[in-house]
C-alpha cells in the first residue's frame, strides 16, 4: 500500500468536524439564527430605527397624551408610561441584557470550572475549595449582592464611569454568586474521569498535570459545562432584572429587558403588551441559547457526531 | 558485548516492593489499617525476556505493574529499571525516564480518550517528549500504525469507531511511540474476543522480536502466559508464591497454590481431561487488609502444617532457576530448629524490607 495509490487525509482540526456536525443539528441551527436575529436587532436596529428611547417630551401635556399608546406607525410597539418609544427601548435594553447575560455567564462558568477542576483533580485542594463552595451556596444571594452594590457601587462607578461601572459591578456580582452549581457538577465529573484508564495512560506517558487537565479532563466535562452555561445565561438575565427592580442595577432611565418587565408589570392588566415584548425577547434568547448549547454539546462529542 | 555471553544484567530489578493502601475509618478518618495489595515482591527481568505474572483476581498483579511504572507511589522497595531506581526518582527525572517504560492497558475502550482522534492519541507521547515538526510527527504516527497493522486512513477516526482488537492496537502503538525498552502489559487481552486475543498476542511477540522489547505480561489467562512468557511468577495475596521458568512451572508446579492454579488450565484432550486431577481450593482468599499471620496461603493450602500458620516463608531458590515461597521446600534445619519465635515473623519477609 503506497501513498501514491490512495489519498490519505492529513490529520485535520477537530473544529471542522464540530462545525460539520453542528450544522446538521436542526434545533441548534434554528437557535443560532434566532440569536443572530436578536443580536442584529439590538446592534443594527438603532441605526435603522432612529428614535431615542430615553427621550421624554418636555411638554408635559404632550407627554401625558402620548403615554401608554398601543402600536401605531409612529411607535410600532407602542409607548411606555412616560411616552417613550418601546421599540427603541427594547433595542437599548437588549444590548445591555445580552451583554450582561453573556459576560456574567462566562465569569461564572470560568470560576466554576476552575474551582471544580482543581478540587476534583487535586485531592489536597478538594476540602478547602468545596467548603468554600458550600459557604457561597449558603449565603443569601440577594442581600449579598445588595451589600456589594452598596459598598463598592460608588467606588467602581467613579473609576469606570456610571454606565461601564454599573455594568462591571452587575456582571461581576452575578458571576461571583452563581458559579457554585457548575463547580459542583464539574467536580463530580472530574472525580469520575480522573480514575479512567486514559488519564492513567497519560500519566504513564509522563504528561504533566496541567496538560492532562487541558487535554483529557476538560474536553470530557464540556457537556456538563455547556448545560450549566446555557442555563446560566437565562439566570443572569433574570438576576439582572431583579437587581434593576430593586434599584441597585442599572438606573431606571437606562433600560434593560428585565427593567422593562418590571416597569410594565404594574400595568399588566391594562397594557399587557408592555410585558409581552420584553418577555418574548428574554424567552427567545434563553431558548435559542439552550438549543445552541444542546447542539454544541452533541457536536463536541465524537461518539454522537455523524449520526 | 562481552558481558552478553555471560549472565546479562537484568533490565528490571524489583526488590521488596510493597504497595499498601491506607484505610481510613470513623468520624475522624483515622488511619486504622492498610490494604496490603503488594507485600514484599522481588524479581528480575532480563533484557528481551517476557516475565508472566499470573494469579487470581485481586491478588495484586495489576498493582505490581502500576507500582513498577510509579503510577502509584510504592510504600517501600526499589524498582531499578535500566540502572535507575524509578521508585525514588524526582518528578522531573521520572518524566524524562518515562520513555523507557510504557504500559499497555487492560480495557482498550477505557484507556483511549473518546474525544481524541487516533492520530492525537498515538501522537501524545511524541508531543510530550520530542520536538518533532508536524510533518515528522505525522510520519512517525503512520510508521507506528503500520507497525501494529492499522490502516493509515484511520488516523482521523475516533476510538469508538474501532473494534476491540483495533483499539488495543492503538494502545500498543501509543506505548511504542517513544521506543521503550520495557513494556508492562496489564492484561492486554482480557477484554478481547478469543479470536482477537491471538492476533494481539502474535503482534506483541512479533514486536518483541523486531524491537527487542522486554515485557512484564500480567494476565490470568494461564495458557496465553504459557505461550508467551519465558518465566512465570505466580502471585497470591500480594506475594509471589512461585517464580519459575515457564516450561518447568507448567510441567511440574512446586508451590501448592501454583499446582492448584495450573490444574485449572483447560485440557483440550477429552481423555486426559477426564483423568486429570483437578485441585479445588476451599474457602475464600483472605482479605489483604488482614492477611494470615503465617503463610498467606495457609488458610486454603491442602498441604498445610503447623509452621505455615506461624511463619511467612521466604522466596528461595529450591532448584536452579526456580524460586518457591513454601515451607515444604525450605531448609528443614532452619524451619526445625528455630521453631516458632514471635520475633522472627516480622523479620521473615520476602525480599528486603526497608
Amino acid at each position: 500500500m503506497t501513498d501514491a495509490t490512495q489519498v490519505i487525509e492529513a490529520p485535520r482540526s477537530q473544529w471542522r468536524d464540530v462545525w460539520d456536525q453542528f450544522r446538521h443539528h436542526k434545533g441548534a441551527m434554528a437557535g443560532l439564527c434566532v440569536l443572530l436575529l436578536i443580536v442584529a436587532f439590538v446592534v443594527i436596529g438603532p441605526f435603522v430605527w432612529r428614535v431615542d428611547g430615553t427621550y421624554i417630551d418636555p411638554d408635559a401635556a404632550k407627554m401625558i397624551l402620548g403615554r401608554n399608546k398601543p402600536p401605531s406607525w409612529a411607535h410600532p410597539l407602542g409607548t411606555d408610561q412616560v411616552g417613550r418609544d418601546m421599540l427603541a427601548r427594547m433595542m437599548l435594553g437588549g444590548k445591555v441584557s445580552l451583554a450582561v447575560g453573556l459576560v456574567a455567564m462566562l465569569v461564572s462558568i470560568f470560576i466554576g470550572t476552575t474551582v471544580g477542576v482543581l478540587s476534583g483533580y487535586f485531592r489536597r485542594l478538594d476540602g478547602l475549595l468545596m467548603r468554600m463552595t458550600d459557604l457561597f451556596l449558603s449565603l443569601p444571594l440577594l442581600p449579598l449582592l445588595l451589600v456589594l452594590m452598596f459598598l463598592y457601587g460608588n467606588l467602581v462607578k467613579r473609576a469606570f464611569g456610571p454606565e461601564l461601572g454599573t455594568f462591571l459591578l452587575v456582571v461581576l456580582g452575578i458571576g461571583l454568586t452563581s458559579w457554585m452549581h457548575s463547580a459542583r457538577i464539574v467536580r463530580g465529573s472530574v472525580l469520575a474521569l480522573k480514575e479512567r484508564e486514559f488519564v492513567l495512560a497519560a500519566r504513564s506517558i509522563g504528561t504533566p498535570a496541567r496538560r492532562i487537565i487541558l487535554r483529557h479532563i476538560l474536553p470530557n466535562v464540556v457537556s456538563a459545562v455547556m448545560v450549566a452555561a446555557t442555563l446560566g445565561i437565562a439566570g443572569a438575565i433574570i438576576t439582572e432584572s431583579v437587581l434593576s427592580f430593586l434599584g441597585l442595577g442599572f438606573p431606571p432611565d437606562f433600560p434593560t429587558w428585565g427593567g422593562l418587565l418590571n416597569e410594565g408589570y404594574v400595568s399588566l392588566t391594562t397594557y399587557p403588551s408592555r410585558v409581552i415584548w420584553p418577555g418574548i425577547a428574554i424567552s427567545l434568547t434563553v431558548l435559542s441559547v439552550n438549543y445552541i448549547g444542546d447542539g454544541l454539546r452533541d457536536a463536541l462529542d465524537p461518539r454522537i457526531r455523524g449520526r | 558485548m562481552l558481558d552478553a555471553s555471560r549472565q546479562p544484567e537484568p533490565l528490571v530489578r524489583v526488590e521488596g516492593l510493597k504497595m499498601h493502601f491506607p484505610i481510613y475509618t470513623g468520624l475522624f478518618r483515622s488511619h486504622t489499617g492498610d490494604v496490603k495489595a503488594v507485600d514484599g515482591v522481588s524479581f528480575d527481568i532480563l533484557p528481551g525476556e517476557t516475565l508472566g505474572l499470573v494469579g487470581e483476581s485481586g491478588c495484586g498483579k495489576s498493582t505490581v505493574g502500576r507500582a513498577l511504572l510509579r503510577l502509584y507511589e510504592p510504600t517501600a522497595g526499589r524498582v531499578i529499571i535500566d540502572g535507575e531506581d524509578v521508585a525514588h526518582l524526582s518528578a522531573e527525572k521520572l518524566r524524562q525516564k518515562r520513555p523507557t517504560m510504557q504500559m499497555v492497558f487492560q480495557d482498550p475502550q477505557a484507556s483511549l480518550n473518546p474525544r481524541m482522534t487516533l492520530a492525537g492519541i498515538i501522537g501524545e507521547p511524541l508531543d510530550e517528549h520530542t520536538s518533532m515538526s508536524r510533518a515528522e510527527k505525522t510520519q512517525r504516527i503512520y510508521e507506528l500504525m503500520d507497525q501494529v497493522g492499522l490502516n493509515r486512513r484511520f488516523a482521523n477516526r475516533y476510538p469508538h469507531e474501532f473494534s476491540g482488537g483495533q483499539r488495543q492496537r492503538i494502545g500498543i502503538a501509543r506505548a511504542l511511540a517513544l521506543n521503550p525498552k520495557f513494556i508492562v502489559c496489564d492484561e492486554p487481552i482480557a477484554a478481547l474476543d478469543v479470536s482477537i486475543q491471538a492476533q494481539v498476542v502474535n503482534l506483541l511477540e512479533d514486536l518483541q522480536e523486531r524491537l527487542g522489547l522486554t515485557y512484564l505480561f500480567i494476565s490470568h489467562d494461564l495458557s496465553m502466559v504459557r505461550h508467551l512468557a519465558d518465566r512465570v511468577a505466580v502471585m497470591y495475596l500480594g506475594r509471589i508464591a512461585e517464580l519459575s521458568p515457564s516450561k518447568d512451572l507448567y510441567s511440574r508446579p512446586l508451590h501448592p497454590y501454583a499446582e492448584a492454579l495450573l490444574s485449572a488450565v483447560n485440557e483440550p484432550d477429552p481423555e486426559l481431561a477426564a483423568r486429570r486431577n483437578r485441585i479445588i481450593l476451599k474457602g475464600d482468599v483472605p482479605s489483604p487488609a488482614n492477611p494470615p499471620q503465617g503463610c498467606n496461603f495457609c488458610t486454603r493450602c491442602p498441604r498445610v502444617f503447623d509452621l505455615c500458620r506461624q511463619v511467612k516463608p521466604d522466596l528461595q531458590e529450591v532448584e536452579p532457576g526456580r524460586f518457591v515461597a513454601c515451607h515444604l521446600f525450605s531448609d528443614k534445619t532452619t524451619a526445625g530448629t528455630t521453631g516458632v519465635p514471635e520475633a522472627r515473623i516480622e523479620h521473615n519477609q520476602q525480599g528486603a524490607s526497608k
